[in-house]
Protein backbone atom coordinates (compact mmCIF):
# COMPACT_ATOMS: atom_id res chain seq x y z
CA UNK A 1 0.00 0.00 0.00
CA UNK A 2 1.74 3.49 -1.20
CA UNK A 3 1.35 6.06 1.43
CA UNK A 4 0.41 9.11 0.68
CA UNK A 5 3.20 11.75 2.37
CA UNK A 6 1.95 14.17 5.04
CA UNK A 7 4.13 15.89 7.18
CA UNK A 8 1.83 17.16 9.32
CA UNK A 9 1.29 13.02 10.24
CA UNK A 10 3.95 14.23 13.05
CA UNK A 11 0.86 15.72 14.83
CA UNK A 12 -0.64 12.61 15.65
CA UNK A 13 2.98 10.83 16.78
CA UNK A 14 3.41 13.89 19.02
CA UNK A 15 1.89 12.30 22.12
CA UNK A 16 3.08 8.94 21.78
CA UNK A 17 6.56 11.22 20.96
CA UNK A 18 6.34 13.30 24.43
CA UNK A 19 5.19 10.02 26.91
CA UNK A 20 7.53 7.52 25.73
CA UNK A 21 9.95 10.48 25.69
CA UNK A 22 9.32 10.66 29.51
CA UNK A 23 9.20 7.62 30.31
CA UNK A 24 12.13 6.17 28.50
CA UNK A 25 14.77 9.17 26.94
CA UNK A 26 14.98 10.72 31.02
CA UNK A 27 15.58 7.80 32.86
CA UNK A 28 18.14 5.91 30.36
CA UNK A 29 19.79 9.61 30.04
CA UNK A 30 20.43 9.27 33.83
CA UNK A 31 22.04 6.01 33.55
CA UNK A 32 24.46 7.05 30.69
CA UNK A 33 25.01 9.67 33.37
CA UNK A 34 25.75 7.71 36.17
CA UNK A 35 27.80 5.21 33.59
CA UNK A 36 30.68 8.15 33.34
CA UNK A 37 30.68 9.58 36.68
CA UNK A 38 31.79 8.43 40.45
CA UNK A 39 31.03 9.76 43.35
CA UNK A 40 32.33 9.73 47.29
CA UNK A 41 28.75 9.91 48.36
CA UNK A 42 26.89 13.48 49.47
CA UNK A 43 25.64 13.45 45.90
CA UNK A 44 29.21 15.21 44.62
CA UNK A 45 29.70 13.52 41.39
CA UNK A 46 32.51 13.54 39.25
CA UNK A 47 33.66 12.72 35.73
CA UNK A 48 35.11 9.19 35.62
CA UNK A 49 35.20 8.82 31.56
CA UNK A 50 34.94 5.43 30.34
CA UNK A 51 36.09 3.60 33.43
CA UNK A 52 33.29 1.73 34.59
CA UNK A 53 33.05 -0.04 31.37
CA UNK A 54 36.33 -0.76 31.57
CA UNK A 55 35.87 -2.47 34.80
CA UNK A 56 32.69 -4.08 33.67
CA UNK A 57 34.22 -5.61 30.97
CA UNK A 58 37.03 -6.75 32.92
CA UNK A 59 35.04 -8.45 35.42
CA UNK A 60 34.08 -12.07 35.68
CA UNK A 61 30.68 -11.42 37.14
CA UNK A 62 29.29 -9.99 33.61
CA UNK A 63 30.62 -12.44 31.55
CA UNK A 64 29.31 -14.86 33.88
CA UNK A 65 26.23 -13.71 34.04
CA UNK A 66 26.13 -12.93 30.24
CA UNK A 67 27.36 -16.92 30.00
CA UNK A 68 24.43 -18.26 32.26
CA UNK A 69 21.80 -16.47 30.32
CA UNK A 70 22.70 -17.46 26.98
CA UNK A 71 22.81 -20.66 27.92
CA UNK A 72 19.53 -20.54 29.47
CA UNK A 73 18.44 -18.22 26.25
CA UNK A 74 19.25 -21.55 24.10
CA UNK A 75 17.69 -24.66 26.22
CA UNK A 76 14.52 -22.68 26.28
CA UNK A 77 14.31 -22.39 22.84
CA UNK A 78 16.11 -26.04 21.74
CA UNK A 79 12.70 -27.12 23.70
CA UNK A 80 9.71 -24.50 22.95
CA UNK A 81 9.92 -23.96 20.02
CA UNK A 82 9.86 -27.69 19.21
CA UNK A 83 7.47 -28.42 21.53
CA UNK A 84 4.99 -25.54 20.48
CA UNK A 85 5.22 -26.71 16.63
CA UNK A 86 4.28 -30.29 18.25
CA UNK A 87 1.36 -28.77 19.75
CA UNK A 88 0.26 -26.60 16.88
CA UNK A 89 0.11 -29.33 14.96
CA UNK A 90 -1.46 -31.56 17.08
CA UNK A 91 -4.49 -29.18 18.18
CA UNK A 92 -7.77 -28.96 16.50
CA UNK A 93 -8.58 -27.01 13.70
CA UNK A 94 -12.15 -25.77 14.54
CA UNK A 95 -14.96 -26.05 16.75
CA UNK A 96 -15.05 -26.17 20.35
CA UNK A 97 -12.22 -28.35 21.14
CA UNK A 98 -10.06 -25.55 19.35
CA UNK A 99 -11.13 -22.72 21.66
CA UNK A 100 -11.13 -24.57 24.49
CA UNK A 101 -7.67 -25.48 23.72
CA UNK A 102 -6.86 -22.05 22.55
CA UNK A 103 -7.67 -20.81 26.18
CA UNK A 104 -6.55 -23.29 28.32
CA UNK A 105 -3.07 -22.82 26.39
CA UNK A 106 -3.73 -19.14 26.92
CA UNK A 107 -3.86 -19.17 31.16
CA UNK A 108 -0.35 -19.09 31.65
CA UNK A 109 0.40 -16.45 29.99
CA UNK A 110 -2.01 -14.31 31.94
CA UNK A 111 -0.51 -15.12 34.78
CA UNK A 112 1.16 -12.54 37.14
CA UNK A 113 5.32 -13.48 36.90
CA UNK A 114 5.97 -13.42 40.52
CA UNK A 115 2.47 -16.08 40.81
CA UNK A 116 4.77 -17.93 38.37
CA UNK A 117 6.96 -18.36 40.77
CA UNK A 118 4.95 -19.02 43.56
CA UNK A 119 3.33 -21.39 41.94
CA UNK A 120 6.41 -23.45 40.90
CA UNK A 121 7.90 -22.71 44.36
CA UNK A 122 4.96 -24.46 45.91
CA UNK A 123 4.44 -27.20 42.91
CA UNK A 124 8.77 -28.07 43.57
CA UNK A 125 8.31 -28.25 47.18
CA UNK A 126 9.21 -31.80 48.98
CA UNK A 127 6.58 -31.67 51.87
CA UNK A 128 3.60 -29.90 50.29
CA UNK A 129 4.13 -29.61 46.44
CA UNK A 130 3.01 -32.64 44.10
CA UNK A 131 6.16 -32.50 41.64
CA UNK A 132 8.29 -32.41 44.74
CA UNK A 133 6.31 -34.97 46.76
CA UNK A 134 6.65 -37.69 43.66
CA UNK A 135 10.11 -36.90 42.34
CA UNK A 136 11.20 -37.92 46.39
CA UNK A 137 8.81 -40.29 46.91
CA UNK A 138 10.23 -42.46 43.92
CA UNK A 139 13.43 -42.06 45.11
CA UNK A 140 14.64 -39.16 43.21
CA UNK A 141 16.72 -36.44 45.14
CA UNK A 142 15.23 -33.29 44.40
CA UNK A 143 15.91 -29.86 46.24
CA UNK A 144 15.63 -26.78 44.20
CA UNK A 145 17.14 -24.68 46.79
CA UNK A 146 20.45 -26.57 47.07
CA UNK A 147 21.15 -28.98 44.01
CA UNK A 148 22.46 -26.92 40.98
CA UNK A 149 21.09 -28.97 38.63
CA UNK A 150 17.54 -29.25 40.33
CA UNK A 151 17.36 -25.74 40.47
CA UNK A 152 18.23 -25.29 36.87
CA UNK A 153 15.61 -27.70 35.97
CA UNK A 154 13.02 -26.00 38.06
CA UNK A 155 13.56 -22.85 36.11
CA UNK A 156 14.14 -24.38 32.57
CA UNK A 157 10.77 -26.54 33.25
CA UNK A 158 8.88 -23.53 34.48
CA UNK A 159 9.60 -21.19 31.77
CA UNK A 160 8.81 -24.12 29.16
CA UNK A 161 5.43 -24.60 31.25
CA UNK A 162 5.01 -20.79 31.17
CA UNK A 163 5.83 -19.71 27.00
CA UNK A 164 5.63 -22.91 25.40
CA UNK A 165 2.13 -21.26 24.27
CA UNK A 166 2.76 -18.27 22.91
CA UNK A 167 5.39 -20.52 20.37
CA UNK A 168 2.60 -23.30 19.76
CA UNK A 169 -0.32 -20.00 19.45
CA UNK A 170 1.84 -18.01 16.61
CA UNK A 171 2.56 -21.81 15.13
CA UNK A 172 -1.29 -22.28 15.12
CA UNK A 173 -1.89 -18.88 13.66
CA UNK A 174 0.06 -19.89 10.81
CA UNK A 175 -1.38 -23.08 10.23
CA UNK A 176 -4.44 -21.81 9.87
CA UNK A 177 -3.66 -19.23 7.07
CA UNK A 178 -2.93 -22.44 4.65
CA UNK A 179 -5.92 -22.73 2.40
CA UNK A 180 -7.50 -26.68 2.06
CA UNK A 181 -6.45 -26.45 -1.11
CA UNK A 182 -2.45 -27.04 -0.83
CA UNK A 183 -3.57 -30.43 1.98
CA UNK A 184 -5.66 -31.63 -1.33
CA UNK A 185 -3.02 -31.11 -3.60
CA UNK A 186 -0.45 -33.38 -1.10
CA UNK A 187 -3.29 -36.09 -0.65
CA UNK A 188 -3.13 -36.39 -4.82
CA UNK A 189 0.20 -36.48 -4.72
CA UNK A 190 0.12 -38.87 -2.08
CA UNK A 191 2.78 -36.90 -0.43
CA UNK A 192 3.86 -38.10 3.48
CA UNK A 193 3.44 -36.80 6.47
CA UNK A 194 6.82 -35.56 6.65
CA UNK A 195 7.11 -34.10 3.31
CA UNK A 196 3.31 -32.19 4.07
CA UNK A 197 5.15 -30.58 6.97
CA UNK A 198 8.43 -30.02 5.32
CA UNK A 199 6.59 -28.46 2.09
CA UNK A 200 3.47 -27.17 3.16
CA UNK A 201 3.37 -26.31 6.74
CA UNK A 202 6.82 -25.11 7.45
CA UNK A 203 7.41 -22.29 4.83
CA UNK A 204 3.72 -21.29 5.86
CA UNK A 205 4.71 -20.90 9.64
CA UNK A 206 8.27 -20.03 8.94
CA UNK A 207 7.17 -15.72 9.34
CA UNK A 208 5.65 -16.50 12.35
CA UNK A 209 8.04 -18.80 14.01
CA UNK A 210 10.96 -16.41 13.25
CA UNK A 211 8.82 -13.55 15.51
CA UNK A 212 8.19 -16.21 18.22
CA UNK A 213 11.58 -17.20 18.21
CA UNK A 214 12.83 -13.61 18.76
CA UNK A 215 10.13 -12.92 20.93
CA UNK A 216 11.15 -15.94 23.47
CA UNK A 217 14.95 -14.98 23.13
CA UNK A 218 14.29 -11.45 23.71
CA UNK A 219 11.62 -12.46 26.94
CA UNK A 220 13.99 -15.08 28.29
CA UNK A 221 17.25 -12.43 27.97
CA UNK A 222 15.27 -10.49 30.10
CA UNK A 223 14.09 -12.89 32.72
CA UNK A 224 13.75 -11.70 35.99
CA UNK A 225 10.81 -11.84 38.52
CA UNK A 226 10.17 -15.89 37.58
CA UNK A 227 13.36 -17.27 38.66
CA UNK A 228 14.15 -14.66 41.28
CA UNK A 229 11.15 -16.19 43.25
CA UNK A 230 12.33 -19.57 42.89
CA UNK A 231 15.13 -19.97 43.35
CA UNK A 232 16.49 -15.95 44.28
CA UNK A 233 19.50 -16.54 42.14
CA UNK A 234 20.38 -19.33 43.86
CA UNK A 235 22.19 -21.77 44.93
CA UNK A 236 25.12 -19.55 44.79
CA UNK A 237 25.15 -17.94 41.71
CA UNK A 238 23.90 -20.58 40.02
CA UNK A 239 20.57 -19.13 38.34
CA UNK A 240 21.69 -15.66 38.78
CA UNK A 241 20.83 -14.64 35.08
CA UNK A 242 21.24 -10.60 33.46
CA UNK A 243 18.45 -8.85 35.20
CA UNK A 244 18.87 -10.53 38.43
CA UNK A 245 22.53 -9.14 38.73
CA UNK A 246 21.69 -6.14 37.55
CA UNK A 247 19.23 -5.20 40.23
CA UNK A 248 21.21 -7.26 42.99
CA UNK A 249 23.93 -4.26 41.94
CA UNK A 250 21.64 -1.23 41.45
CA UNK A 251 19.44 -1.49 43.95
CA UNK A 252 21.11 -4.15 46.38
CA UNK A 253 24.08 -2.35 46.45
CA UNK A 254 23.45 0.90 45.01
CA UNK A 255 26.87 0.79 42.74
CA UNK A 256 25.26 2.95 40.56
CA UNK A 257 28.15 3.65 37.98
CA UNK A 258 28.65 -0.21 37.61
CA UNK A 259 25.45 -0.48 37.13
CA UNK A 260 24.98 1.99 34.72
CA UNK A 261 27.75 0.77 32.45
CA UNK A 262 26.03 -2.38 32.50
CA UNK A 263 22.88 -1.48 31.61
CA UNK A 264 23.95 0.59 28.73
CA UNK A 265 25.67 -2.36 27.47
CA UNK A 266 23.11 -5.00 28.28
CA UNK A 267 20.47 -2.22 26.52
CA UNK A 268 22.84 -2.01 23.08
CA UNK A 269 22.66 -6.06 23.15
CA UNK A 270 18.74 -5.58 23.37
CA UNK A 271 18.67 -3.28 20.59
CA UNK A 272 20.85 -5.30 18.50
CA UNK A 273 18.48 -7.78 18.25
CA UNK A 274 15.48 -5.75 18.52
CA UNK A 275 16.90 -4.58 14.75
CA UNK A 276 16.70 -7.81 13.49
CA UNK A 277 13.45 -8.47 15.14
CA UNK A 278 12.20 -5.57 12.83
CA UNK A 279 14.01 -6.50 9.69
CA UNK A 280 12.27 -9.24 10.15
CA UNK A 281 9.21 -7.80 10.59
CA UNK A 282 9.39 -5.38 7.71
CA UNK A 283 10.42 -7.94 5.26
CA UNK A 284 7.11 -10.29 6.65
CA UNK A 285 5.08 -7.22 5.53
CA UNK A 286 6.65 -6.75 2.45
CA UNK A 287 5.75 -10.19 1.54
CA UNK A 288 2.18 -10.26 2.35
CA UNK A 289 1.79 -7.40 0.35
CA UNK A 290 3.40 -8.68 -2.75
CA UNK A 291 1.35 -12.10 -2.70
CA UNK B 1 -14.55 -36.35 -0.62
CA UNK B 2 -11.70 -38.84 -0.37
CA UNK B 3 -13.85 -41.73 1.12
CA UNK B 4 -15.93 -41.85 -1.76
CA UNK B 5 -13.03 -42.48 -3.95
CA UNK B 6 -12.56 -45.29 -1.92
CA UNK B 7 -16.31 -46.54 -1.63
CA UNK B 8 -16.31 -50.05 -1.65
CA UNK B 9 -18.20 -50.25 -4.90
CA UNK B 10 -14.54 -50.37 -6.20
CA UNK B 11 -14.20 -53.80 -6.04
CA UNK B 12 -11.70 -54.19 -9.05
CA UNK B 13 -8.79 -52.44 -7.19
CA UNK B 14 -5.99 -55.10 -7.14
CA UNK B 15 -5.02 -56.64 -3.73
CA UNK B 16 -1.74 -54.42 -2.70
CA UNK B 17 -4.04 -51.51 -3.41
CA UNK B 18 -6.66 -52.72 -0.43
CA UNK B 19 -3.73 -53.23 1.76
CA UNK B 20 -2.35 -49.72 0.94
CA UNK B 21 -5.97 -48.51 1.60
CA UNK B 22 -6.22 -50.71 4.69
CA UNK B 23 -3.06 -48.75 5.74
CA UNK B 24 -4.12 -45.80 4.84
CA UNK B 25 -7.33 -46.18 7.39
CA UNK B 26 -5.37 -47.21 10.51
CA UNK B 27 -2.96 -44.20 9.73
CA UNK B 28 -6.02 -41.58 9.53
CA UNK B 29 -7.21 -43.43 12.60
CA UNK B 30 -4.05 -43.39 14.49
CA UNK B 31 -3.29 -39.66 13.48
CA UNK B 32 -6.02 -37.94 15.22
CA UNK B 33 -5.56 -40.49 18.44
CA UNK B 34 -1.57 -39.16 18.67
CA UNK B 35 -2.67 -35.97 18.11
CA UNK B 36 -5.11 -36.52 21.09
CA UNK B 37 -2.84 -37.71 23.17
CA UNK B 38 -0.35 -34.73 22.88
CA UNK B 39 -2.60 -32.30 23.45
CA UNK B 40 -3.89 -34.04 26.12
CA UNK B 41 -0.84 -34.72 27.91
CA UNK B 42 0.37 -30.77 27.17
CA UNK B 43 -3.04 -29.31 28.59
CA UNK B 44 -2.44 -31.80 31.54
CA UNK B 45 1.04 -30.37 31.91
CA UNK B 46 -0.51 -26.83 31.96
CA UNK B 47 -2.94 -27.56 34.58
CA UNK B 48 -1.93 -29.42 36.98
CA UNK B 49 0.65 -26.64 38.75
CA UNK B 50 -2.73 -24.16 38.35
CA UNK B 51 -4.83 -26.74 40.12
CA UNK B 52 -2.27 -27.68 42.77
CA UNK B 53 -2.90 -23.65 43.74
CA UNK B 54 -6.25 -24.04 43.29
CA UNK B 55 -6.18 -27.21 45.91
CA UNK B 56 -4.38 -25.64 48.41
CA UNK B 57 -6.13 -22.52 48.47
CA UNK B 58 -9.11 -24.28 49.45
CA UNK B 59 -7.46 -26.45 52.57
CA UNK B 60 -6.31 -25.23 55.78
CA UNK B 61 -3.31 -24.86 56.84
CA UNK B 62 -3.28 -28.01 59.43
CA UNK B 63 -4.25 -30.45 56.07
CA UNK B 64 -1.29 -28.60 54.14
CA UNK B 65 1.22 -29.08 56.28
CA UNK B 66 0.09 -32.75 57.76
CA UNK B 67 0.44 -34.54 54.46
CA UNK B 68 0.15 -34.61 50.49
CA UNK B 69 -3.67 -34.75 49.69
CA UNK B 70 -4.90 -34.74 46.07
CA UNK B 71 -7.98 -32.65 46.82
CA UNK B 72 -8.94 -30.81 50.18
CA UNK B 73 -10.46 -33.37 52.67
CA UNK B 74 -12.29 -30.59 54.66
CA UNK B 75 -12.99 -27.66 51.67
CA UNK B 76 -12.39 -24.34 53.49
CA UNK B 77 -13.29 -20.80 52.28
CA UNK B 78 -11.33 -19.17 55.18
CA UNK B 79 -8.50 -18.17 53.16
CA UNK B 80 -10.27 -15.99 50.81
CA UNK B 81 -12.43 -14.75 53.49
CA UNK B 82 -8.70 -13.23 55.08
CA UNK B 83 -7.69 -11.95 52.05
CA UNK B 84 -11.71 -10.26 50.95
CA UNK B 85 -11.94 -8.95 54.35
CA UNK B 86 -8.73 -7.32 55.18
CA UNK B 87 -8.25 -4.06 53.79
CA UNK B 88 -4.05 -4.39 53.59
CA UNK B 89 -5.33 -7.50 51.35
CA UNK B 90 -7.80 -6.14 49.08
CA UNK B 91 -6.55 -2.67 48.53
CA UNK B 92 -3.33 -4.63 46.50
CA UNK B 93 -6.18 -5.95 44.26
CA UNK B 94 -7.42 -2.62 43.90
CA UNK B 95 -4.14 -0.42 43.23
CA UNK B 96 -3.34 -3.19 40.93
CA UNK B 97 -6.75 -2.11 39.16
CA UNK B 98 -6.27 1.59 39.34
CA UNK B 99 -2.71 1.61 37.49
CA UNK B 100 -3.12 -1.26 35.40
CA UNK B 101 -6.45 0.95 33.71
CA UNK B 102 -5.07 4.18 33.77
CA UNK B 103 -2.33 2.55 32.31
CA UNK B 104 -4.55 0.95 29.55
CA UNK B 105 -6.41 4.27 29.10
CA UNK B 106 -3.51 6.54 28.93
CA UNK B 107 -1.77 3.95 26.66
CA UNK B 108 -4.96 3.54 24.05
CA UNK B 109 -5.54 7.68 24.00
CA UNK B 110 -2.13 8.60 22.57
CA UNK B 111 -1.22 5.29 20.62
CA UNK B 112 -4.40 5.20 18.45
CA UNK B 113 -3.82 8.77 16.73
CA UNK B 114 -0.35 7.54 16.21
CA UNK B 115 -0.56 4.44 14.93
CA UNK B 116 -3.39 5.98 12.48
CA UNK B 117 -0.97 8.35 11.43
CA UNK B 118 2.03 5.37 11.04
CA UNK B 119 -0.75 3.23 9.12
CA UNK B 120 -1.99 6.03 6.72
CA UNK B 121 0.90 8.64 5.72
CA UNK B 122 4.65 8.88 5.55
CA UNK B 123 6.14 11.52 7.23
CA UNK B 124 9.91 12.12 7.86
CA UNK B 125 11.31 9.54 10.15
CA UNK B 126 8.48 7.38 10.29
CA UNK B 127 10.62 4.38 10.12
CA UNK B 128 12.99 5.01 12.39
CA UNK B 129 10.41 6.48 14.75
CA UNK B 130 8.46 2.97 14.34
CA UNK B 131 11.68 1.39 15.23
CA UNK B 132 12.58 3.28 18.26
CA UNK B 133 9.24 2.50 19.74
CA UNK B 134 9.60 -1.48 19.41
CA UNK B 135 13.26 -1.06 21.24
CA UNK B 136 11.22 0.23 24.32
CA UNK B 137 8.76 -2.76 23.96
CA UNK B 138 12.03 -5.01 24.02
CA UNK B 139 13.69 -2.82 26.90
CA UNK B 140 14.65 -4.52 29.86
CA UNK B 141 12.51 -3.53 33.04
CA UNK B 142 15.39 -3.84 34.97
CA UNK B 143 17.84 -1.58 33.43
CA UNK B 144 14.49 1.19 34.19
CA UNK B 145 13.88 0.12 37.71
CA UNK B 146 16.24 2.39 39.32
CA UNK B 147 16.19 5.36 37.04
CA UNK B 148 12.26 5.63 37.23
CA UNK B 149 12.95 5.37 41.38
CA UNK B 150 14.79 8.35 41.30
CA UNK B 151 12.57 10.29 38.15
CA UNK B 152 9.56 9.64 40.11
CA UNK B 153 11.00 10.56 43.27
CA UNK B 154 12.35 13.97 42.63
CA UNK B 155 8.92 14.98 40.84
CA UNK B 156 6.59 13.78 43.92
CA UNK B 157 5.12 10.43 42.16
CA UNK B 158 6.84 8.41 43.96
CA UNK B 159 4.30 5.56 45.67
CA UNK B 160 1.30 7.13 43.45
CA UNK B 161 -0.77 4.82 40.75
CA UNK B 162 0.06 7.77 38.31
CA UNK B 163 3.78 6.74 38.34
CA UNK B 164 3.37 3.12 37.73
CA UNK B 165 0.75 3.84 35.19
CA UNK B 166 3.46 6.00 33.47
CA UNK B 167 6.51 3.66 34.08
CA UNK B 168 4.43 0.83 32.61
CA UNK B 169 3.51 3.13 29.14
CA UNK B 170 7.14 2.43 28.16
CA UNK B 171 6.37 -1.20 27.24
CA UNK B 172 2.26 -0.60 26.64
CA UNK B 173 2.46 2.15 24.31
CA UNK B 174 4.65 0.71 21.40
CA UNK B 175 2.90 -2.08 21.60
CA UNK B 176 -0.35 -0.89 21.36
CA UNK B 177 0.80 1.64 18.84
CA UNK B 178 2.00 -1.46 16.93
CA UNK B 179 -1.11 -4.01 17.43
CA UNK B 180 -3.41 -0.84 16.13
CA UNK B 181 -1.26 -0.48 13.24
CA UNK B 182 -1.65 -3.88 12.18
CA UNK B 183 -5.74 -4.15 12.46
CA UNK B 184 -5.68 -0.46 11.09
CA UNK B 185 -3.83 -1.11 7.95
CA UNK B 186 -6.70 -3.86 7.24
CA UNK B 187 -9.15 -1.45 6.34
CA UNK B 188 -9.04 0.08 3.14
CA UNK B 189 -8.04 3.42 2.72
CA UNK B 190 -11.48 4.42 0.33
CA UNK B 191 -13.24 4.55 3.61
CA UNK B 192 -11.02 7.77 4.33
CA UNK B 193 -11.12 9.01 1.32
CA UNK B 194 -15.14 8.62 0.84
CA UNK B 195 -15.83 10.29 4.50
CA UNK B 196 -13.87 13.12 3.66
CA UNK B 197 -15.93 14.04 0.17
CA UNK B 198 -18.81 13.35 2.27
CA UNK B 199 -17.45 16.66 4.10
CA UNK B 200 -16.47 14.55 7.40
CA UNK B 201 -13.78 16.47 9.20
CA UNK B 202 -10.96 14.10 10.75
CA UNK B 203 -11.96 14.14 14.12
CA UNK B 204 -15.37 13.51 13.43
CA UNK B 205 -14.14 10.43 11.21
CA UNK B 206 -12.03 9.03 13.45
CA UNK B 207 -14.01 8.85 16.19
CA UNK B 208 -17.80 7.81 14.44
CA UNK B 209 -16.33 5.91 11.27
CA UNK B 210 -12.81 4.35 11.72
CA UNK B 211 -13.01 3.19 15.49
CA UNK B 212 -15.94 1.25 15.32
CA UNK B 213 -14.54 -0.41 12.49
CA UNK B 214 -11.70 -1.61 13.87
CA UNK B 215 -12.96 -1.83 17.44
CA UNK B 216 -11.76 -5.68 17.69
CA UNK B 217 -8.54 -4.24 17.53
CA UNK B 218 -8.90 -1.81 19.82
CA UNK B 219 -10.20 -4.69 22.31
CA UNK B 220 -6.95 -6.62 21.81
CA UNK B 221 -5.01 -3.47 22.09
CA UNK B 222 -6.55 -2.96 25.87
CA UNK B 223 -6.31 -6.57 26.59
CA UNK B 224 -2.73 -6.95 25.87
CA UNK B 225 -1.58 -3.62 28.10
CA UNK B 226 -4.11 -4.74 30.27
CA UNK B 227 -2.32 -7.89 30.73
CA UNK B 228 1.13 -6.98 30.54
CA UNK B 229 0.47 -3.88 32.80
CA UNK B 230 -0.85 -6.93 35.47
CA UNK B 231 1.65 -9.14 35.03
CA UNK B 232 4.85 -6.95 35.11
CA UNK B 233 6.36 -6.95 39.26
CA UNK B 234 9.73 -5.14 38.96
CA UNK B 235 8.66 -1.59 37.84
CA UNK B 236 5.35 -1.76 40.02
CA UNK B 237 6.93 -2.81 42.97
CA UNK B 238 9.75 -0.39 42.93
CA UNK B 239 7.74 2.18 42.21
CA UNK B 240 5.00 1.71 45.43
CA UNK B 241 5.81 1.20 49.37
CA UNK B 242 2.56 1.58 50.91
CA UNK B 243 -0.49 3.64 49.19
CA UNK B 244 -0.11 1.63 45.70
CA UNK B 245 1.40 -1.42 46.36
CA UNK B 246 0.40 -4.11 43.89
CA UNK B 247 -1.52 -7.45 45.41
CA UNK B 248 1.78 -9.19 43.43
CA UNK B 249 4.20 -7.09 46.24
CA UNK B 250 1.86 -7.60 48.90
CA UNK B 251 1.91 -11.36 48.77
CA UNK B 252 5.30 -11.09 50.60
CA UNK B 253 3.42 -10.52 53.66
CA UNK B 254 2.33 -13.96 54.07
CA UNK B 255 5.56 -14.85 55.04
CA UNK B 256 5.98 -14.04 58.62
CA UNK B 257 7.99 -15.34 61.61
CA UNK B 258 5.79 -18.04 62.61
CA UNK B 259 6.08 -19.57 58.61
CA UNK B 260 4.35 -19.12 55.49
CA UNK B 261 0.52 -18.80 55.81
CA UNK B 262 0.65 -21.10 52.56
CA UNK B 263 -2.97 -21.10 52.18
CA UNK B 264 -3.68 -17.40 52.19
CA UNK B 265 -0.89 -17.25 49.69
CA UNK B 266 -2.15 -19.89 47.56
CA UNK B 267 -5.62 -17.89 47.65
CA UNK B 268 -4.35 -14.44 46.58
CA UNK B 269 -2.51 -16.26 43.86
CA UNK B 270 -5.54 -17.88 42.46
CA UNK B 271 -7.60 -14.67 42.77
CA UNK B 272 -4.56 -12.91 40.46
CA UNK B 273 -5.45 -15.49 37.66
CA UNK B 274 -8.76 -14.91 37.56
CA UNK B 275 -8.94 -11.11 35.57
CA UNK B 276 -6.99 -12.17 33.32
CA UNK B 277 -9.26 -15.70 33.25
CA UNK B 278 -12.38 -14.15 32.90
CA UNK B 279 -11.59 -12.00 29.40
CA UNK B 280 -9.54 -14.40 27.82
CA UNK B 281 -12.75 -15.96 26.28
CA UNK B 282 -13.46 -12.64 24.45
CA UNK B 283 -9.93 -12.38 22.46
CA UNK B 284 -9.11 -16.17 21.96
CA UNK B 285 -8.86 -15.55 18.74
CA UNK B 286 -6.70 -12.69 18.09
CA UNK B 287 -4.37 -13.91 20.98
CA UNK B 288 -1.68 -14.59 18.37
CA UNK B 289 -2.23 -11.63 16.81
CA UNK B 290 -1.42 -9.46 19.71
CA UNK B 291 1.67 -11.25 21.22
CA UNK B 292 3.15 -10.66 17.61
CA UNK B 293 2.55 -7.44 18.03
CA UNK B 294 -0.01 -7.14 15.41
CA UNK B 295 1.75 -8.65 12.43
CA UNK B 296 0.18 -12.45 12.04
Amino acid sequence: MNKTVNQKAWFLVLPVLVLVAFSAVIPLMTVVNYSVQDTFGNNVFFWNGIRWFEEMLADERMWNALGRQLVFSSIILAIEVPLGILVALSMPKRGFWASFCLVVMSLPLLIPWNVVGTIWQIFGRIDIGLLGYTLDAIGIDYNYTQDFYAAWITVVVMDVWHWTSLVALLAYAGLQSIPDAYYQAAKIDQASRWAVFRYIELPKMAGVLMIAILLRFMDSFMIYTEPFVVTGGGPGNATTFLSIDLVKMALGQFDLGPAAAFSIMYFLVILLISWVFYTVMTNLDKRDAKG
Amino acid sequence: MTHTAQAPGAASIPGDMTADRAAARTRRLRRPSGSVVVMTLYLLFLMLPIYWLLNMSLKTNTEILSGLTLFPHTLTFENYATILTDASWYMGYVNSLIYVVMNTVISLAVALPAAYAFSRYSFMGDKHLFFWLLTNRMAPPAVFALPFFQLYSSVGLFDTHIAVALAHCLFNVPLAVWILEGFMRGVPREIDETAYIDGYSFGKFFVKIFMPLIASGIGVAAFFCFMFSWVELLLSRTLTSVDAKPIAATMTRTVGAAGVDWGVLAAAGVLTIVPGALVIYFVRNYIAKGFALGRV
